[in-house]
């Protein structure tokens, strides 16, 4: 038998395959073969660790050293000196960004250190591409519990005793939710994952397709017999070319084995799964818009009830869940509900999954449980603001979610307390943002996000948020007028109330609560015509400091001649005529240029 | 001139495009939902969705052309214009627009000397944005084709852009 004695995990996931993976993927193979190691090295291309930050990433065990940014050119030395000579290359090691210290082992490092990596524990573990290693760490399992062993009745119980509320953002309990389509009596019924991951600053669900889409497909498979459906649809975005590739993969892989298709384990049990791609509207992310598209229809929301659960997809009993949720059920199975109990708060079971992105140290994802407070999580695994800058404000929840301010770092992160400080789950994007950061220009952000995405269908929406839109653009241009805090509020106030969706019914929560938090930035705008951040282009105004040389290159690069100077003195910026474009700033070579 | 009738030019027969069409449309004949994917596959074919293309589709699927208009658009994936040899789609996501996404717009925009939504005259380049492609631990980023470019700035642009012919 072929003893292999070392495993070298290239990650393969998006974040690592566009900084290099798959020349670093090829370098081992050629390198490993050069050294003589082929038969006793093994190299897997494993899906996203969620380190995005630090990657390409190389995980080499049994040591489990971790390596990070590793280029084409390292690789020679991987395999000469850890490989064959069994010294680790320390220049490569990660450094925790406070205390510079290098940390060799991929458990101990402060960012995996904090999280509890349940939905994650095989991303980045096992090779997404091959269905045999993820039975090989207890996949399928549940599957063959549930069909096997348990009614579909106690599926359902367990899923709801577990305490499992959806991931897509709403909360919902799931186990509910599967008890409606079960009850519905239909000769049909359809399970739906929702993969139409369209939150800017979320990229979980992608993770998990990409590294452990089996889970998924279990998930699923669970959710069909627990409800009485044999048919299933991933709507997954067509941007996410690469998760598409790895479902399809997993699908086939499935069916071969007999584990989705006819007559799975000798049950009875019936369960095909299609793949829809999603053709780009974020709107689609409702759950009967996504239906309507399934359908081949424009994706426009319609009024519940009738909930999905009575008609959904082709008018039968449908359920439908997000992709991280479907990833909880197979563990739910096979351990119990009381197992999963332990982990997180009362009302707010399990764990979540993190998108850490904006002035953060370690961008990435980080599966913590529920209840963990939003400074354990920016600080301890996020390693902290970049470039040592004052925190100012977590935006959680992407459009539909609010801007939290310092005073509430120490809030437990689950479902009910995020609502109650105005913001929300969502699917569990967290954007950290600096002193840098004009959160008028943020409410702007979302609100424009919003608003070009919305369907049009209801006047609230269609209307309102655009009109919401008008005002936050005049205030950041310097044309805010007094009496425009409260214009905002009335409308927010309406536009919830009445929307006909969760995209409207929820567009007004980022400028809600930057005004909650934030109001002395809004009159800063409105009243003094100056944006604190220096952010808004239109009233900021550029001024030239005693480090300028006179060289000159500013007064050339201005577009409307604003600059004067002599040569080898210092330069001057006529206000009057300036037009705030920047131009100068980025043409600087001293740096003598500041906006405020 | 019509591109679904046009004839062969090598043996006046069907176009090839033509044939591949039929063949889209019989590969969905009869499933129901599936004028998103046949779509989906005709601007594969096409790069775009021209008009008379699209009303063959109406007239072999019965579907109202009304109705395909609708659809097409609807979604920001689907165009009624020829577009370029290689899709930049650059990303306006939350966590890019904190790390200066629209600096990386606007030096595009420059560098190409056309607006996002457009199309270089010599069919190289399109200019799009994008709300998100989920890659925001490289923020800020652009996708060209199936390619991510991740942590960029101004200066990396011209280098990247050149690849692509």
């Amino acid at each position: 038998m072929q003893h292999i004695r070392a495993h070298v995990l290239v990650c393969g996931g998006t974040g690592c395959k566009s900084a290099g993976s798959k020349e670093i993927q090829l370098g081992f193979a050629k390198y490993l073969e050069e050294y003589g190691l082929q038969n006793e090295v093994m190299l897997v291309e494993t899906g996203c660790h969620g380190f995005c930050e630090h990657g390409p990433l190389v995980i080499v065990y049994p040591e489990g050293t971790f390596y990070c940014h590793v280029k084409p050119e390292d690789v020679k030395e991987i395999v000469e000196s850890h490989l064959y000579k069994g010294r680790i290359v320390e220049r490569l090691l990660y450094r925790e960004p406070l205390s510079h210290e290098q940390v060799p082992n991929y458990s101990e490092i402060g960012f995996y250190k904090k999280q509890q990596r349940l939905v994650l524990a095989n991303c980045g573990a096992i090779n997404p591409e091959m269905i045999e290693e993820y039975i090989a760490v207890g996949g399928y399992e549940a599957l063959a519990k549930a069909v096997t062993t348990m009614t579909p009745e106690e599926v359902v119980d367990e899923v709801k005793k577990s305490g499992l509320r959806g991931r897509g953002g709403g909360g919902f309990p799931t186990g509910m939710k599967w008890q409606f389509a079960k009850n519905s009596v239909s000769d049909k019924k359809y399970v739906i994952c929702n993969a139409d991951e369209g939150d800017p600053g979320a990229f979980m669900d992608r993770s998990v397709l990409e590294g452990d889409p089996h889970r998924v497909l279990e998930g699923m498979a669970i959710c069909g017999y627990a409800i009485g459906a044999d048919e299933g649809y991933i709507y997954v975005r067509a941007e996410y070319p690469l998760a598409i590739k790895r479902l399809r993969t997993a699908i086939e892989q499935a069916e071969k084995m007999g584990l989705l298709g006819e007559n799975i384990f000798g049950s009875g049990f019936n369960f095909t799964l299609h793949i829809k791609e999603g053709a780009g509207a974020f709107v689609c992310g409702e759950e009967t818009a996504l239906m309507a598209s399934i359908e081949g229809k424009r994706g426009m929301p319609r009024p519940r009830p009738p909930f999905p659960a009575v008609s959904g997809l082709w008018g039968k009993p449908t359920n439908i869940n997000n992709v991280e949720t479907f990833a909880n059920v197979a563990q739910i199975i096979v351990n119990g509900a009381d197992w999963y109990c332990q982990y997180g708060t009362e009302r707010s079971k399990g764990t979540k999954v993190f998108a850490l992105t904006g002035k953060i140290n370690n961008t990435g994802l980080a599966e913590v449980p529920m209840g963990i407070t939003m400074r354990e999580i920016i600080y301890d695994i996020g390693g902290g603001i970049t470039n040592g800058k004052k925190f100012k404000a977590v935006q959680i929840g992407g459009p539909s979610g609010g801007c939290l301010p310092e005073s509430m770092l120490d809030l437990p992160v689950d479902y009910d307390s995020l609502i109650a400080a105005g913001a929300m789950m969502g699917s569990g994007g967290l954007v950290v943002m600096d002193e840098d950061t004009c959160m008028v220009d943020v409410a702007k952000f979302f609100l424009n996000f919003t608003q070009s995405e919305s369907c049009g269908k209801c006047t609230p929406c269609r209307e309102g948020t655009k009109r919401m839109l008008e005002i936050l653009t005049r205030i950041t241009e310097g044309q805010g007028r007094e009496g425009d805090i409260e214009l905002l509020e009335n409308l927010a106030k309406n536009i919830k109330e009445t929307a006909l969706c969760g995209l409207g019914q929820t567009a007004p929560n980022p400028v809600l609560s930057t005004l909650k938090y934030f109001r002395d930035e809004y009159e800063a705008h409105i009243k003094e015509k100056r944006c604190p951040a220096g952010v808004c282009e239109k009233l900021a105004s550029y001024t030239i400091t005693d480090a300028c040389r006179g060289c000159g290159l500013c007064a050339r690069n201005c577009p409307v001649q604003a600059i004067s100077g002599k040569i080898k003195e210092k330069h001057v910026i006529n206000q009057d005529i300036c037009i705030k474009c920047g131009a100068c700033m980025a043409a600087c070579p001293f740096k003598a240029i500041t906006k405020g | 001139m019509s591109l679904i009738n046009q004839k062969c030019s090598c043996c006046g027969g069907e176009n090839p495009e033509k044939v591949q069409v039929d063949a889209i449309l019989a590969k969905y004949e009869g499933k129901k939902g599936s004028l998103i994917p046949i779509l989906q596959e005709v601007q594969s074919l096409y790069n775009y969705l021209p008009k008379d293309v699209l009303e063959y589709v109406a007239s072999k699927t019965g579907v109202p052309i009304s109705e395909i208009y609708g659809v097409v658009t609807f979604y920001s994936l689907f165009h009624l214009n020829p577009r370029g040899r290689n899709i930049i789609r650059v990303c306006q996501g939350t966590a890019c627009h904190v790390r200066g996404g629209k600096l990386i717009l606007q030096a595009l925009e420059k560098e190409l000397g056309i607006k996002a939504g457009h199309t270089t005259e010599d069919l190289r380049y399109t200019l799009e944005t994008v709300a998100c492609i989920g890659a925001c631990g490289l923020a800020p980023v652009m996708q060209i084709n199936d390619d991510t470019h991740g942590r960029l700035t101004p200066d990396k642009l011209p280098a990247i852009l050149k690849r692509y012919q």
